[in-house]
């Protein structure tokens, strides 16, 4: 109590009270053009920024509620493999961080399973989720992955990965190193199923990830934007001494190289997904007409227009 | 002139007066045999004592040491009639990695691995171990062929790393290590490989994701490199200059006898004394007899057997043993 409060009468103080929805957040900064957001605005653009058009950072299951038909979707029970197997401590104790993060987000680790119908279609779809431990790959994500692809065998789906990850899981050593070759032969199965394997690569994508089931896909989509890599931009730099060029890694540059198919803006993820699926599934049942297929510019005129010639001759 | 390591300093002074005790011996004709023979027993017990408790760290300056038999020398004492073959049909030929068929003790296999190079030119020439986008282009090209004729595929994995650079992003090093790896795990042919330096992340797995995975007594296979780990995880002791490296070595956990408890390699070939860097022959010759024995288990399989074995033996990592 100040005595400002203390003349104030009770009704005025009640106008400047902060709510719960403080200003914090009800207002985002766009992490690339920096432009203040409101977040219902951003909710309803899908995380990306209705100013420049950057994508931001989605949770992952507001990933799939995008993605799946109204009808929902079933998150996959996943294996809850040893944690901490090599009792690791750097400036803080891994099995400590782990908790941190399990406590902070929600989640057990970073990837999560659903299955549910895109259009009709059933669908097997993996997330990573970069807010957990940068997406780091570990035992958890190796078995999350191949549990997907279990899954998507067994229902004779295809699956679908949505990929965010700064790599390996540093703290879980030579074992997360396996779940490179471990990951691989989960989309080994999904291809020996004869069953589509489409990779959605998302801001960022980089290391032991990328060196495994990113790039692997049948088809790879990528966000806007989207750094994917190998190396990481500054590790590139450190070793050659030179800066990179703006756009070097993104997810156009990537097209150009003919290491990705398509840029995809996240409003049309799901459209391009549907229509991708339900044509190398032979599915043609539902797929005519995909609910939010997205309608093509009208071509752009190189030629004037005759009738106005013929008015102005008039 | 041999090099010493850092921790081998008591050893390098015995050694030195081993030397000295033997000119004094020729160019004096002072009878000091007793006294050779004394000492040089003397820094073989040093030598035992000191590399059977090498710490993590020491076993990867040892895994590093550029007198350490590299591919080059087992192409040249391994195998017989070895025939390098270069390039990815594609883009180019890449120095860091070099394989081609040869002949392994009356068998015809193909021997793929990582070139580190032994001194200044040759490290530049293969880049120091640190492959392109082509080198594991060229690999899968030589596991398609090992493949068509049948032929059991050795590699050789010695590397920091695969090569960040500007011209391998931009020719798609992640998806070429991504498809060494898929083809390796696929092949119908048996794969072995040996990491016989260092096994350095994605640039190593790359090379083996085989049926059978050694490791050299004293080499390290890791995720990250321990420098490389301790500059991520240790950020506030490296920005004081303190060397963590050796503690994210332990933390990390990436010696073969680790490795071998992890359940993640299939055995341990035993290095001469001392390191394999002190006897290249014995070691090759080590190599050889552990590599025979890998062949010869997998050999009576079909593509489709040899297929399962490897899904099945990489499935199980983790998933086993593990507290």
């Amino acid at each position: 109590m100040n005595w400002l409060s203390n003349i104030t009468p009770p009704g005025i103080k009640n106008i400047f009270k902060r709510t719960d929805e403080s200003a914090d957040t009800l207002w985002v900064k766009c992490n690339d053009c920096g432009d203040m957001v409101f977040h219902r605005d951003l909710e309803a653009g899908q995380q990306v920024c209705p100013s420049c058009g950057f994508h931001m950072r989605i949770a992952p299951e507001e990933r799939l509620k995008l993605l799946y038909d109204e009808s929902g979707y079933t998150l996959i029970d996943l294996p809850d493999p040893v944690a901490d197997p090599l009792k690791f401590r750097d400036e803080k104790k891994y099995s400590d961080r782990l908790k941190d993060y399990r406590k902070k987000t929600g989640y057990q680790d970073a990837m999560i399973v659903a299955v549910g119908n895109i259009d009709g279609l059933g669908v097997v779809t993996a997330v990573q989720n970069f807010a957990f431990m940068g997406g780091s790959m570990g035992m958890g994500l190796g078995e999350a992955l191949l549990k997907a692809a279990e899954e998507a065998v067994m229902r004779k789906h295809p699956l679908v990965v949505f990929a965010a990850s700064g790599g390996a899981r540093m703290q879980e050593g030579i074992l997360s190193l396996m779940q490179m070759p471990r990951s691989t032969l989960a989309v080994q199965m999904v291809r020996d199923a004869g069953l589509p394997y489409i990779v959605v690569l998302t801001h960022p994508t980089t290391g032991g990830v990328t060196a495994s089931f990113a790039m692997l896909g049948d088809v790879h989509l990528a966000e806007p934007g989207a750094l994917i890599g190998f190396a990481g931009p500054r590790v590139i730099e450190q070793t050659i001494r030179e800066k990179l060029p703006d756009g070097f890694q993104r997810a156009e540059f990537l097209v150009e190289k003919g290491m990705v198919d398509l840029v995809v803006h996240r409003h049309d993820v799901r459209a391009t997904l549907s229509r991708l699926l339900h044509v190398l599934t032979k599915d043609g049942a539902q797929s005519a007409k995909p609910k939010s297929v997205v309608a093509l510019e009208p071509p752009t005129r190189l030629t004037p227009d005759l009738t106005m010639i013929d008015k102005a001759a008039e | 002139m041999r090099t010493y390591l850092e921790f081998e300093k008591p050893i390098a002074e015995l050694d030195g007066r081993i030397q000295d005790l033997k000119q004094m011996d020729t160019q004096s004709g002072v009878n000091v045999a007793e006294e050779i023979e004394r000492l040089e027993a003397k820094a073989d017990q040093l030598l035992t004592d000191t590399y059977g408790k090498l710490s993590r760290w020491q076993k990867t300056l040892v895994a590093r040491h550029a007198g350490r038999p590299h591919f080059s020398d087992y192409a040249a004492s391994l195998v017989d009639d070895f025939t390098p073959l270069a390039g990815d049909r594609s883009f180019g030929e890449d120095a860091a990695i070099l394989g081609g068929p040869a002949r392994f003790r009356g068998r015809s296999i193909m021997l793929i691995g990582h070139e580190k190079g032994a001194d200044t030119s040759s490290r530049v020439k293969h880049n120091f171990g640190m492959a392109n986008p082509e080198g594991y282009r060229k690999a899968i090209r030589l596991m398609e062929m090992a493949e068509r004729f049948s032929l059991p595929v050795i590699m050789l994995v010695d590397t920091p790393g695969a090569f960040p650079g500007r011209g391998g992003e931009e020719r798609g090093q992640a998806e070429a290590i991504a498809t060494c790896t898929d083809k390796s795990l696929s092949l119908g042919a048996p794969v072995i490989s040996v990491i016989v330096g260092e096994g350095g992340s994605g640039g190593a797995v790359a090379l083996a994701a085989a049926n059978k995975i050694l490791m050299l007594e004293h080499s390290i296979y890791s995720v990250i490199s321990p420098e490389g780990c301790a500059s991520i995880l240790w950020k506030d002791a490296a920005g004081k200059g303190d060397n963590k490296a050796p503690d994210a070595a332990e933390a990390m956990r990436v010696s073969a006898q680790d490795l071998l408890e992890l359940g993640v390699i299939d055995g341990i070939i035993h290095e001469p004394l001392g390191g394999a860097h002190r006897d290249l022959t014995q070691m090759i010759e080590r190599l050889g007899d552990a590599v025979e024995t890998a062949i010869e288990e997998l050999e009576g399989m079909s593509p489709a057997g040899l297929r399962k074995h490897r899904r099945d033996k990489f499935l199980a990592i983790g998933r086993n043993g593990l507290t």
